[in-house]
């Protein structure tokens, strides 16, 4: 294969179905997995939503009396933050990195094994470099 | 945030740490509560008071108690735990205090009540002093909350006292 990335721009994905960016984006099973934005807006999404709830709890179980819908309120808010940051959502990766192209591979290709009717020896490398 | 297991923690933990927040501020809230409780307690006979055989008065008493505790009762109060004591002066102790009778009232709607009952321990003294002694009735109440600091109070109901003889 050759070392071309597949460029995609950050609209066509934002507007693309759940099911269509996960596709188009990544032969499935890729390795699912966020890029660095993605996990400021996992962290700054998961503080927020918790004290958001946290508050909405407080304010509502204070006003009804109850200290058990406070509590039953704020559990689902859990979940709910659960559900939306620590899985890898598609959203969390628009912005992936973009590893450099192989160059370095191409100047140096693995050499092919030689047939001859000499008793078969090593192959040494030309130069002495780590294939990605 | 880079897995996620590191993010499963960072949710779990911080979720806790709300948790804990906000049961501080809901404690908290329990000051704002200002309660006006009120009762009273009427003997209505001296069953028997004898020196016992180990050389301490003792007394049986039936008691009408009656109370209102519902202003004590906030969102955040699991129950209120109250109890009623006698207290009287002797030439040994400059403060005896006796449990007579106790009970726990797990929500607002027992907290205004009556009972006409005998006392439930056993109103004994340490000596032979209860003759003719003066003594008050005093209705303490600890408010146990679902989280939080626990509230103490009592009303002292003075005038009570115990004949001369035994009976």
């Amino acid at each position: 294969m050759k070392g071309k990335m597949r460029r995609f721009s950050a609209a066509r994905a934002s507007t693309a179905s759940f099911r269509g960016a996960c596709l188009r984006r990544q032969p499935f099973p890729a390795t699912f997995e966020m890029d660095w934005q993605g996990q400021k807006l996992a962290e700054q999404l998961m503080q927020i939503m918790l004290v958001a709830f946290a508050a909405v709890a407080f304010i509502t179980g204070y006003i009804m009396g109850s200290f058990q819908m406070m509590l039953i309120i704020y559990a689902a808010g859990v979940v709910l933050t659960t559900l939306i940051t620590v899985p890898n959502w598609p959203f969390f990766n628009r912005h992936p990195l973009k590893w450099l192209d192989p160059i370095e591979t191409e100047r140096h290709p693995k050499p092919q094994p030689v047939t001859s009717k000499k008793k078969p020896t090593k192959q040494h490398p030309k130069f002495p470099c780590i294939l990605y | 945030m880079h897995s996620f297991g590191y993010r499963a923690n960072a949710v779990l933990t911080f979720a806790v740490t709300i948790l804990a927040v906000m049961c501080t501020i809901a404690s908290l809230s329990d000051n704002l509560n200002v309660p006006s409780p009120t009762a009273d307690v009427k003997v209505l006979n001296i069953n028997w008071f004898q020196k016992q055989p180990h050389g301490n008065d003792e007394v049986s008493l039936t008691l009408n108690i009656s109370a209102n505790l519902q202003s004590m009762f906030t969102w955040n109060t699991k129950q209120v735990f109250v109890f009623l004591a006698a207290e009287y002066e002797t030439q040994q102790n400059s403060l005896n205090q006796v449990s007579l009778w106790d009970g726990i009232i797990p929500s607002k709607e027992h907290a205004k009540f009556w009972i006409h009952t005998t006392n439930k321990y056993r109103f004994t003294d340490q000596g032979s002093n209860l003759r003719g002694k003066e003594f008050n009735l005093t209705l303490h109440w600890h408010v146990m909350p679902k989280t939080g600091k626990m509230f103490a109070g009592k009303i002292v109901m003075p005038g009570y006292s115990l004949p001369e003889e035994y009976r």
